[in-house]
């Protein structure tokens, strides 16, 4: 038995115009001050007042990788509000913060560090509903349960959820993320990819979420090099906003797996973005996990027009086609070329190895590394060597 | 020869297998708190099996079989049904879908939890490799 959940979905040009049909009287916005000074804000209190829903306070304090006391800052404004309305503005880190800030809000006796997907019936939505307007085309997190907070005094990454934070309409709106640079659309690019790949192959893979997971791949690898390459693109903008939610709703139900664990952990501790950072270690996580997948990695490379030889392996087949994308979009390929220096990351290399087994999506990996697998994994990434072990 | 589930041979046997495993000493290497594993009857199995082990920074400190929920009080519980916990230990079911879909209930602090989900899934492995059968 497992479950395939996911909110109301509008998406597509004026997507946005459904939050001037919602009912009811007052809306709290969770966003981050760039989204303030695009004028995106704005545009969702336009929607709303049609609505005659009042929006009075706005919380525009998420920073990238959000941190525990965030969420606590926020549902403590939210708790003095009162709104019917959660209305998250902004990419991952926003529409994380935003669910956890609901919770604490309306169970005020589950702080967000506790939000766990095995204590259900938190019954949020009677009090206060939650909408995601996603601004990047990158985490999905407008179609997941997932919540990814920093806890700063471990400078780790908690990865949160439940099937009750889900938000319950996602609105994915192409020109919301028309504003987004090259660089973040190169890296909230590979998020998608990541995603799509990892949760076509987890432990978790189910016949419901496959099609969206190959599906999202696809399209990543047809248009995010045209909206990396031409932000005014707007077929590829909306394909990749597309893209981003499809693969949401994909892996959101069967989860990721290894590449986002060492991502995870290298992007706590040297602050390189999420999208970057798990996209770096793909190729590398599946060559770790090799031959446990040769026939799903063999179907992601037919579904992407790569032929893989008679009595050759879809490995190198799949990880060249991945590297390629990754380069014409300049992106990484290793850690050194994602900037960290050598000296740092040695020192950091217990905290990178700590991080990354105790993370949880390694409980949905094929193949788990242990400690000295972990570093190995790290060093062979650091120089760019395919793994061999 | 299979040990019988719920007997103290049984749980030596669990304690061993999971003090010789190097993956559950890592996955649990921050893991403070003891637990009960609880099998509930139904209809076609009357026994009602609760097996204590007290786990602290991947050791296994000691296990033993209780008769009673009220002789210990441990931080953590997991309990499930008898046909959930034959699956698991037969590993035709993923121990962290089984509580994910409610299968498996889990009591305790739910922090540390979600900061090592692993060695929940750890200790399952190491429990499900001992040689075991149920009492008839």
């Amino acid at each position: 038995m497992w479950y395939f959940v996911c909110p109301e979905v509008v998406f597509g040009e004026d997507a946005l115009s459904r939050l001037a049909e919602l009912p009811g009287k007052s809306a709290f916005i969770v966003t981050d001050k760039n989204m303030v000074k695009l004028g995106l804000v704005d545009r969702v209190k336009e929607q709303l007042a049609q609505a005659e829903i009042v929006t009075d306070h706005v919380f525009d304090e998420v920073e990238p990788d959000p941190s525990l006391e965030t969420v606590r800052k926020g549902s403590a404004m939210m708790r003095r509000s009162e709104p019917d309305w959660v209305v998250a503005v902004g990419g991952g880190s926003v529409m994380d913060a935003a669910k956890a800030m609901r919770v604490e809000y309306v169970r005020p006796d589950m702080p967000a560090e506790e939000i766990n997907p095995f204590s259900l019936g938190l019954d949020l939505g009677s009090r206060c509903k939650l909408v995601c307007v996603s601004t990047t085309s990158g985490t999905g997190a407008e179609a997941t349960w997932a919540i990814v907070l920093t806890d700063t005094q471990t400078e780790t990454k908690l990865g949160l959820g439940s099937r009750d934070v889900l938000a319950d309409i996602a609105i994915v709106d192409p020109a919301l993320a028309a504003s987004m640079p090259p660089q973040v659309t190169a890296d909230t690019g590979m998020d998608v990819l990541t995603h799509g790949v990892e949760g076509f192959t987890s432990t978790f893979k189910n016949d419901i979420s496959d099609g969206l997971c190959i599906r999202a791949i696809q399209l990543v690898f047809q248009y995010l090099p045209r909206a990396v390459a031409n932000g005014d693109d707007m077929e590829a903008r909306e394909k990749m906003h597309n893209a981003a939610c499809i693969a949401g709703l994909g892996f959101g139900n069967s989860m990721a797996a290894l590449a986002h664990s060492l991502g995870h952990a290298l992007g706590t501790v040297f602050h390189i973005p999420h999208g970057r950072a798990v996209g770096l270690f793909l190729p590398y996580a599946i060559e770790f996990i090799g031959e446990g997948r040769e026939e799903l990695w063999a179907e992601i490379a037919y579904a992407i027009k790569q032929e893989v030889p008679d009595g050759s392996k879809a490995v190198p087949v799949l990880n060249r086609a991945l590297r390629g994308l990754a380069g014409s979009i300049k992106q990484p390929l290793s850690i050194a070329e994602a900037g960290v220096p050598a000296d740092q990351f040695d020192r950091a290399m217990s905290k990178l190895i700590d991080n990354a087994v105790a993370d949880s999506q390694l409980v949905s990996t094929l193949r788990v590394p242990g400690e000295a697998e972990t570093e190995k994994l790290f060093r062979y990434a650091y120089e760019g060597k395919s793994i061999d072990f | 020869m299979s040990l019988v589930i719920g007997t103290q041979e049984w749980a030596d046997a669990a304690m061993q297998e999971l003090n010789s495993s190097q993956i559950y000493k890592e996955a649990a290497k921050n893991w403070e708190g003891d637990m009960y594993v609880i099998i509930e009857p139904d209809a076609t199995f009357k026994h009602r099996i609760i097996g204590y082990f007290d786990l602290w920074h991947g050791d296994c400190r000691s296990a033993s079989v209780v008769k009673d929920e009220s002789e210990k009080s441990p931080q953590y519980t997991i309990s499930g049904s008898y046909p959930i916990m034959k699956q698991l230990l037969e590993k035709k079911l993923d121990p962290v879908k089984a509580m994910i879909t409610g299968k498996l209930k889990v009591k305790g602090n739910m922090g540390q939890i979600m900061r090592m989900p692993r060695a929940a899934l750890e200790f399952t492995n190491c429990v499900s490799k001992v040689d075991a059968v149920f009492p008839e």
